[in-house]
């Protein structure tokens, strides 16, 4: 990838959690280790999906890239422009070209605001040049183009379902015309049948606007859909990092293969329930070697010692000591 | 008028029209209020005037209680000669007052701390916390004791009778910031680690900006109902105060010095005195109690869902 | 004689002025180590029925009409104390929350042969026995070890696995799963159904699975209930219920699944959202959505009616199940 087309940059990334209060009479706690030495790239244009079970770091990569987290080690760069360490002042134009829709449609939408509120605050403050009436014609555009009647805007968010305050939370993200939106499991929380209108409002966006999404989810068959490039995260690490179709025509992580396999099929076979594969290591005390050994079914010796890095192995780059035998 | 509607058709209006204890301790607390603000109107006479006062009228029963009684004087009249039920009525006023004042203190001081503590985080919040718990360690009244009694001795009894309700009320209402700080900042690291907050600082907004608009006005519920108690507390601290004689001189009493002054009287027969204010401070203060369980019931956001 | 039969059953929640009603007329029935999974929405009543079941549900809700029958008893006329004996006994449950089974403050081993002895008469050993054998069952690596664990020790897949062996402890003819695995990361997940499907098989024991996931019920139950604002849309068995839905709602849902649909394309959607129990719309509850409405659906609610092998409530299955 050459370095014209890279949207987002994230190199050598670590961030640590100290699980204890940093007050004057605080006790020393322990350190959680959600993103271990992460790079990834992000091209324009792209659908960049990022799997994993919870705790894998997925959801702390996306609020680190929004500034919501600070890093412990490494650099995030947008359009070759270092975000990470920058001021507040110097990061505000940053605020407009990135957003950010959330997991939790219910907590996501202040509750004492309208939503004409709720909408009109991100442009008034980074456009405070606009009247009020460009302000309420670009409401009204943003509200229409993801679907959702005007007649909401003097309503307050407990009016509404969760599929409807997801579509408003998108639409207050796009308010202010970014280029790049993180969603955080923005379908988790939604019920199936409102599931399919909210990605289909996302793809929709995607389409009009231009949009790049750094799309985090757990679920792999949305991503299957969605995505246009995968990166499967387990333990604060990317396992396997390939193109959408690439992985899941052919898995080569052990990880990505057992995750594939708990999709379930709706072929109208039965669940087969073979071996358990143990349970998920906490981050506090990581594993030593590849984060994945203790529930690997190919792990040897050498995954107990060796951390594997990421390397290029059949058209995908797999983080495995043996990516050349799992296919 | 849209808006006086909605809130008329609300479901808070529903259940305070179901509750019968909640209108009658509404009605009450409003009667109360409004007497009391109105007392320069309406009472017959101004305790404090002393050309009002004739201390050949002093220690007369109440109407009902037999001959002695003088038909100017409804509930009687105290040692002084004042009449009683102007008396209380104007202490009844000063009890308020200083009530509703030192809440608003309260609200003030613990809200503000409460809001940077629980937004800011670290350092500041543990300082704020620390010095929350070590005013808790010690009781209300004996602060309050202590600090009157320090300005008494220094201003004298002469500017402390001027200044008593200054004084009372930044007493009483230095005294118990904590409670407001405590329950502002649990409410605001609750707040703070919702969507939404993370939203206003994906969009940039300046820190003041996401306390002050998006994380203050969501906790304001739990501020509403723990005021009811604290206004209760304060007119009791206030009353407890005076009756020690460390709140409202005599010449301006409230109800507190009121039912302390009545005391000394009471063996000798005079009942009054210390009897009608008492019960005027028990239903007060239990009108504005029950109004705030009846608050707290409705805001439960437990009860209220769904 | 089915083993558990639902008939009209009718729950309402009187709500400050108004009563909404959660479910209407909803009948079932779940044979001898039958699965049936109830799929719906939340606030769909799926939770509501199981609860009634048990006579669990939470106040001011009641059951206001239609009958229970298990084992030959109508559970509406057993009282509280009577119910004890079939509840988690007879029939057990499993919840969202392991939490809301175990005591933090107990150890694994403790719950459990306090569960056994309330249910049987046995002794401390052999209800230590047979507790260690269920977590065995369950697959839990040295069960002997986790018999004395506090379940905050425990993983979260572990935990539910804890508590399918407290539910299987008395040998219950039924055991009710509301979201079983909800809470679960993906790959327990499926674990976790497997092993409940398996343990179902091998001890003959029914299961009412109660999820929104229809891919996860096709993969598990013999037999789907379809519910829609607190009625039934559909019921039939799994197979054809997905390969062949005759319900607009029931074929809407398994459409819009990515798993249906062309990676990359839009997918196939349902407008609008389910409407909350105080307003739900005169005649068939669905027909803001549906594509298939008419007048009639308008103004007339449908009556479950039987069609092949399924039982639905639409004035246009025909149609549907053409299209």
């Amino acid at each position: 990838m050459s370095d014209t087309d890279g949207l987002l940059k994230i190199d050598k990334l670590h961030k640590r959690f100290r699980l204890s209060s940093d007050g004057w009479f605080g006790a020393k706690g322990q350190v959680v280790n959600a993103i271990n030495d992460v790079s990834l790239e992000i091209t324009k244009g792209e659908s960049f999906c990022l799997v994993g079970e919870s705790g894998c770091g997925k959801s702390t990569l996306a609020r680190t890239v929004m500034g919501l987290e600070t890093t412990s080690a490494g650099s995030i760069h947008y359009m070759g422009e270092r975000i990470d360490n920058m001021s507040d002042a110097a990061r505000l134009p940053y605020r407009q070209r990135m957003q950010m829709i959330f997991q939790n449609p219910y907590a996501s939408l202040n509750p004492r605001m309208t939503i004409s509120q709720t909408l009109e605050e991100p442009l008034r403050f980074h456009r405070p040049d606009l009247s009020d009436t460009q302000v309420r014609d670009k409401v009204v555009e943003v509200m229409e183009s993801v679907g959702n009647n005007t007649s909401w805007l003097s309503r307050f968010p407990h009016e509404f379902s969760g599929g409807q305050r997801q579509r408003i939370s998108i639409a207050r993200a796009l308010m202010v015309d970014p280029e790049f939106v993180v969603a955080d499991e923005p379908i988790s929380a939604l019920d199936v049948s409102i599931q399919a209108q909210v990605l289909n409002v996302m793809m929709d966006a995607r389409d009009h606007r231009d949009l790049t999404y750094l799309f985090i989810t757990h679920d792999l068959s949305v991503v299957e859909h969605f995505g246009t490039r995968v990166a499967v995260m387990y333990l604060g690490v990317v396992c396997e990092l390939a193109e959408t179709k690439t992985l899941f025509a052919s898995p080569r992580h052990p990880y990505t293969q057992l995750l594939l396999s708990a999709i379930p099929k709706m072929d109208g076979s039965e669940m087969t329930h073979d071996r358990m594969h143990g349970e998920v290591p906490s981050a506090m005390n990581l594993p030593t070697g590849c984060v994945f050994h203790g529930r690997c079914p190919h792990a040897k010796d050498v995954c107990k010692t060796d951390i594997p890095t990421l390397r290029q192995v059949a058209g995908r780059q797999v983080a495995c000591h043996f990516a050349e035998d799992t296919g | 008028m849209n808006k006086i509607r909605l809130f008329l058709g609300s479901d808070f209006i529903y259940r305070f029209r179901q509750d019968r204890a909640a209108q009658g301790s509404f009605t009450l607390f409003v009667l109360f209020v409004l007497f009391a603000f109105a007392a320069p109107l309406i009472s017959p006479f101004d305790p404090y005037d002393r050309l009002q006062i004739d201390l050949m009228d002093s220690e007369l029963p109440p109407l009902w209680q037999g001959e002695n009684a003088d038909a100017r004087f409804l509930l009687g009249t105290d040692a002084q000669g004042r009449d009683m039920l102007s008396t209380i009525l104007y202490g009844t006023r000063i009890s308020l007052i200083i009530g509703f004042c030192a809440v608003g203190l309260q609200i003030f001081l613990g809200v503000s701390i409460g809001l940077i503590s629980g937004y800011v985080g670290g350092r500041i919040d543990s300082f704020f916390m620390r010095l929350a718990d070590i005013q808790l360690s010690l009781s209300t009244l004996m602060i309050a004791i202590i600090a009157s009694a320090v300005f008494k001795a220094s201003f004298g009894s002469e500017i402390y009778g001027d200044m008593a309700i200054l004084v009372l009320v930044l007493v009483i209402g230095i005294a118990e910031w904590p409670q407001y700080a405590r329950t502002v900042r649990a409410s605001v690291l609750a707040e703070r680690s919702k969507e939404y907050v993370d939203a206003a600082r994906v969009i940039g907004l300046p820190r003041w900006r996401i306390m002050f608009r998006h994380v203050l006005p969501n906790t304001l519920s739990p501020i509403l109902v723990i005021s009811t108690v604290q206004i209760a507390n304060a007119i009791i601290s206030e009353a407890a105060l005076s009756f020690l004689g460390l709140g409202m001189p005599v010449n301006k009493p409230s109800l507190g010095s009121l039912i302390s002054s009545g005391f000394e009287f009471i063996f000798s027969g005079s009942w009054w005195i210390t009897v009608i204010p008492s019960l005027v401070l028990v239903v007060l203060i239990l009108s504005i109690n029950l109004l705030g369980d009846w608050l707290r019931d409705v805001l439960n956001p437990r009860l209220y869902k769904d | 004689m089915a083993l558990l039969e639902i008939k009209n059953l009718e729950v309402q929640f009187p709500l400050g002025r108004k009563t909404l009603q959660a479910i209407h007329g909803l009948s079932f029935d779940l044979d001898k180590g039958e699965r049936l999974g109830i799929v719906g929405e939340s606030g769909a009543g799926k939770s509501v029925a199981a609860f009634s079941i048990l006579k669990l549900i939470a106040r001011p809700g009641r059951i206001s009409g239609g009958e229970v029958i298990f084992d030959g008893q109508d559970l509406a006329l057993l009282s509280q104390e009577e119910m004890r004996h079939i509840r988690g006994n007879r029939i057990s449950m499993i919840f969202q929350d392991p939490m809301m089974t175990l005591n933090p403050v107990l150890t694994v081993g403790t719950q459990m042969t306090e569960c056994l002895k309330a249910h049987r008469d046995i002794s401390d050993s052999d209800a230590k026995r047979i507790a260690i054998d269920k977590l065995a069952e369950v697959k839990i690596p040295s069960p002997q070890e986790r018999f004395g664990n506090y379940p905050h020790q425990l993983s979260g897949g572990m935990r539910q696995r804890v508590v399918i062996a407290i539910a299987l402890l008395t040998d219950p003819a039924v055991i009710i799963a509301d979201e079983p695995t909800t809470a679960l990361d993906v790959t327990i997940q499926a674990e976790i159904m497997g092993l409940m499907l398996d343990l179902c098989r091998d001890h003959g024991v029914a299961l009412m699975l109660i999820t929104h996931d229809l891919a996860v019920v096709s993969q598990v139950t013999q037999k789907i209930c379809v519910l829609y604002a607190g009625r039934l849309a559909e019921q039939g068995p799994t197979r054809t219920l997905i390969a062949a839905p005759k319900h607009p709602y029931t074929r809407g849902l398994v459409k819009a699944l990515p798993q249906q649909n062309v990676p990359g394309t839009r997918l196939y959607q349902i407008p609008g959202s389910m409407p909350t129990l105080d307003d739900v719309p005169p005649g068939c509850a669905f027909n803001p959505r549906c594509s298939f409405a008419d007048d009639r659906c308008r103004r007339e609610v449908p009556e479950p009616r039987q069609i092949g092998t399924h039982l639905v409530a639409c004035h246009h299955a025909e149609t549907v199940a053409a299209a």
